[in-house]
């Protein structure tokens, strides 16, 4: 089934949005204006979108360190997002959170997390949650080539498989954990689908610099979870733009290797050359989205510049509902 | 008042609680026994017997039986918590909190405070835990300390069967994730259990011997060994308050300042080793807001700085017993 062009417009907007907030994060990171460990997801847009523009609010997924495109593409609001990685009270998490712990319950989004291989198990009771309600609800964890190794991650695979959850494992593979290759840390050296599939899980796999390749391939599997036949997972191909954390110097990247995917492997640029060449959209129309998205990051930077600080009284606020 | 067993009002709580609340989901391994086998489901009925006829009742969907995977039991019990459900998770052991650690103490204790107070974790732990069965030194622990120091979760060990009740009822009813820690040796007691549907709200403290010269403070098993104590200082003359805090997170201060304040003396029990223990712990509190009505220094009775061991007669010697008690409650009566 085609996209329509309201869909593709809105995909395109939301992976620009996530380019965007990331880009201008880099910045203000390195200035010093934003404090704390952050781990930007540019380059690996088309997967967050890709996977989400599937999905409704009753729909969960379970993030990563690396989850702010996952948080964006999932509905989490932009000046809310900004003021909290800028620690204030009026963040999304009041400032409790940071970048590594942003989450929106109301949106379906279970959280960012700051420990590699901690959302799968997590996604699991969220899929048996929707398995109970019997509603064709799904909880989807993204994980990285990194969280690939973590035995949680196994665990989770195998709970998945035994209880027949609703639960999708979608491997971002970007082919560095932190700051390692994947053909070391990964001891198979093939892929990580093949691990998935041993667990006995169907599984698919795709270009996840491909926009249309992820949305067409998560509507199949989408559709093959929803019917009720258990778990599945998928392995996307994709790139990180960035270093493991901003600041990290990035001495394991080859020589003109960053130079390289950001031309041949930018998924707005291939999206943008998609569509050109099909003629489905007019470039005017996406000039004037990424201006849009311009003017609306700006904004929410000064927003945050500007929100309130939170106070020393906060901290003892939300550890409990009653104690 | 009907005599019941520590182990079947674990049973028979979380069971009425299913039936009153369809959110609420039992997981764990070997919760129904027998799964996969010849034997069929429910040839077990769970190792502790504290989920016996769950799955004929309620089915796989609410009686989840997970394979040995403890961080991905604990990990579905937060997603299940975050997704609108009341999950009753077991560890077989209360020391595989090991294996599943993160999932404890970085996600479920904290998402709350992380998603700035917009999420609920009403996650139960349950956990059989202690000392007194051979069992060694990866099966035996007594774990309290190590989830009392983790903020964001409730810690809650019962020494009766009418506490079980009471207790995990407010658990499970509750919006915290706690960790309802059962000790093995209480299984098998009985004891009596009101009628009706009651809660008993956590950080309030029971005193189960009230006397004016000494405090004994504890938990768990270590309460009868308290009150066996109590009960042979009392053919002395002497009396004791014995005081079972059921909680120890939140934890009832008023209740031990207020008996300390009458006694000045205090005698603290604990399963654990003694370093960065529950007993220094309420050892400090005491030392810190009740200085001035000591009249002796405090004693704690603690299991040593080692392993638990295998052999009877060295876990005898480990565990605190009546007799230890009895013997330090001696040494702050005398001491002048």
């Amino acid at each position: 089934m085609q996209l329509s062009r309201e869909q593709m417009l809105q995909a395109y907007r939301r992976m620009k949005i996530i380019r965007e907030f990331e880009e201008r994060l880099h910045i203000d990171i390195a200035t010093g204006a934003i404090a704390g460990f952050t781990h930007l997801y540019c380059g690996q847009e088309a997967v967050a979108v890709g996977v989400c523009e599937h999905l409704d609010t009753d729909d969960k997924i379970v993030s990563t360190h690396r989850g702010h495109g996952h948080c964006l593409a999932k509905g989490c609001d932009v000046e809310g997002m900004m003021k909290e990685i800028w620690g204030s009270r009026e963040g999304l998490c009041k400032g409790k959170g940071g970048s590594m712990h942003i989450a929106d319950v109301d949106q379906g989004m279970l959280g960012a997390n700051g420990i590699v291989g901690a959302g799968a198990p997590i996604a699991v009771g969220a899929a048996l949650a929707a398995k109970l309600d019997g509603k064709g609800k799904v909880a989807i964890t993204f994980s990285g080539d990194g969280a690939c190794n973590q035995g949680t991650t196994f665990e989770a695979m195998n709970l998945a498989v035994v209880t027949k959850a609703p639960c999708i494992f979608v491997f971002e593979n970007n082919h560095y954990s932190e700051h390692t290759g994947f053909s070391y840390a990964v001891g198979t050296q093939r892929d990580i689908a093949s691990r998935a599939e041993a667990f006995g899980m169907r599984v698919w796999r795709a270009d996840g610099t491909d926009f249309f390749a992820v949305y067409e391939t998560m509507r199949e599997l989408l559709d093959y979870v929803r019917a009720g036949n258990g778990p599945a997972a998928v392995e996307f191909d994709t790139e990180r733009f960035f270093g493991h954390f901003e600041g990290d110097p990035q001495r394991y990247r080859g020589q003109g290797e960053l130079e390289k995917i950001r031309a041949e492997r930018d998924c707005l640029q291939k999206f943008r050359a998609k569509v050109a060449s099909a003629k489905l959209l007019d470039e005017k129309e996406l000039d004037e989205i990424d201006r849009e998205v311009l003017d609306q990051i700006e904004a929410a930077v000064v927003a945050a510049r500007n929100a309130e600080r939170p106070t020393a009284d906060d901290v003892l606020a939300d550890v409990y509902v009653t104690y | 008042m009907a005599k019941m067993m520590y182990r079947d009002a674990v049973r028979s709580t979380i069971f009425e609680e299913m039936e009153r609340d369809d959110r609420v989901v039992v997981l764990g391994e070997d919760i129904v026994g027998g799964m996969g086998t010849a034997g069929g489901p429910e040839a077990i009925g769970g190792i502790w017997s504290t989920s016996t006829g769950f799955y004929d009742r309620f089915g796989p969907d609410r009686v989840i039986d997970t394979p040995i995977s403890e961080s991905a039991i604990v990990g579905a019990a937060g997603g299940l918590a975050l997704a609108g459900k009341r999950p009753v998770a077991e560890l077989m052991f209360a020391d595989f909190i090991g294996v599943s650690l993160d999932q404890i103490w970085n996600q479920i204790a904290k998402f709350r405070y992380m998603f700035g107070g917009k999420t609920l974790c009403p996650a139960v732990i349950r956990m059989p835990y202690g000392g007194g069965f051979n069992a060694a030194a990866q099966h035996s622990q007594s774990v309290h300390h190590f989830l009392t120091a983790m903020p964001g979760l409730k810690v809650v060990m019962p020494s009766t069967p009418e506490d079980v009740r009471g207790l995990l009822r407010e658990a499970i009813r509750g919006d915290d994730p706690v960790m309802f820690l059962e000790h093995k040796a209480l299984y098998g007691v009985s004891g009596e259990v009101p009628d009706g549907d009651y809660t008993i709200p956590f950080g309030h403290a029971r005193l189960s011997r009230a006397g004016e010269d000494l405090t004994l403070v504890a938990t768990g098993l270590m309460v009868s060994r308290c009150e066996a104590a109590a009960d042979a200082l009392a053919k002395d003359g002497i009396g004791c308050d014995v005081i079972d805090l059921r909680t120890t997170s939140p934890l009832d201060e008023e209740a031990i300042l207020d008996s300390v304040e009458v006694t000045g003396r205090l005698v603290v029990v604990d399963e654990a080793p003694q370093r960065c223990s529950l007993a220094t712990d309420i050892s400090a509190l005491v030392a810190q807001k009740a200085f001035a009505s000591l009249k002796a220094p405090i004693e704690m009775v603690n299991a040593p700085h080692t392993p638990v061991p295998f052999a009877k007669e060295l876990e005898l010697a480990y565990l605190p017993s009546a007799e230890k008690v009895e013997a330090a409650a001696r040494r702050v009566l005398g001491w002048r």
